[in-house]
């Protein structure tokens, strides 16, 4: 009875009929053990289908996380960077140096660099004073129109 | 989606990928390259993964092309040599050896068959999926998927018989 079944089955099988419970009935029968001898031959084609089931794959997946890089937002980011950038500078780097609330210490304060201003030009002037002596030279030089005057007599003569 | 959430949705059937891309490209090493190349593909689209409606089908499909795209590339046709698939068979029993021995001749019918087949038998036989499953990770109709199983289960048959009966490999 059942081996009239399973030879029902495999001529089932072999055109490509039998459902997925049907096959799974004749795996079990012929990994069982006790096949009849005339479909020994089919033994080692289920038993080779079951025992692939079970090979795995073993090998580790490397899954990185990878942060993908928006330009976009970057260069959104250096934009306000930069722009932070010019607005506090600008007021780190502003050019006030601060005001007096005293008058008198203002007024001190204002003679004293006064008086350094004048110091300095006094310096200066003085330096310029040695251009007097280029004048006198210059001067000197002035005789010379004089020889050039008595020469012009000579020779007219 | 965090790396837990994919494994669990990957960890069913990576081994059934596993064991295709082993189907069609013989070596185990290749076989095991093909897979991570799946599943890594399938991480980098995983935004997109939940728009799958069959992501172990869509999985099946994207292996069978990638192995198909192997199988045409330069390379395999230098490493089909190497990898000849020669395995260190461990002897035990008599009896273990003969068992061995005949599943092994089944391997090797299977690997004689056209490609077609091999995937048709690889995902019916030993996966178990029905026939619109494979039909659709194949891109094939129903009975075209049917004829073709039929032809492979035939083929196998008629070359076990006859080993069996008259040793003939």
């Amino acid at each position: 009875m059942v081996l009239n079944n399973i030879e029902k089955l495999l001529e089932k099988y072999e055109n490509g009929e039998t459902s997925l419970k049907e096959e799974q009935v004749l795996k079990n029968y012929f990994s069982s053990g006790n096949v009849a001898p005339h479909l020994e031959m089919y033994t080692p084609m289920f038993t080779y289908f079951l025992k692939n089931q079970q090979e795995q794959f073993t090998k580790d997946v490397p899954l990185k996380t990878k942060m993908k890089l928006n330009f976009r937002w970057i260069s959104v980011a250096a934009v306000v960077l930069i722009m932070l950038g010019f607005y506090f500078g600008a007021s780190l780097r502003s050019d006030e140096l601060g005001t007096y609330d005293d008058p008198e210490l203002a007024f001190n304060d204002f003679s004293k660099s006064m008086e350094m201003i004048s110091k300095k030009l006094n310096k200066g002037t003085s330096a310029v004073g040695y251009l007097n002596e280029v004048n006198k030279g210059t001067s000197t030089l002035g005789y010379l129109n004089e020889i050039e005057n008595t020469t012009s007599i000579i020779f007219k003569k | 989606m965090t790396q837990k959430e994919f494994l669990n949705i990957v960890t069913p059937f990576k081994d059934k990928v596993f064991r295709l891309a082993k189907r069609l490209l013989v070596s185990t090493e290749e076989a095991e390259d093909a897979t991570q190349e799946v599943l890594i593909k399938l991480w980098n689209n995983k935004t997109k993964i939940q728009e799958y409606k069959n992501v172990e089908a869509f999985s099946m499909t994207m292996t069978k092309n990638y192995c198909f795209d192997k199988l045409k590339s330069k390379q395999a046709q230098n490493l089909k040599i190497v990898h000849s698939n020669y395995e260190d068979k461990q002897t035990g029993l008599q009896k273990q050896v003969e068992l061995n021995d005949s599943v092994s001749w089944v391997e090797r019918i299977i690997e004689d068959l056209p490609e077609q087949q091999r995937m048709i038998i690889q995902l019916r036989d030993i996966e178990e999926y029905d026939f619109d499953e494979i039909a659709k990770m194949l891109d094939m109709n129903n009975t075209a998927v049917r004829v073709s199983l039929s032809r492979a289960r035939k083929t196998i048959r008629e070359q076990l018989t006859n080993t069996h009966n008259y040793g003939i490999k």
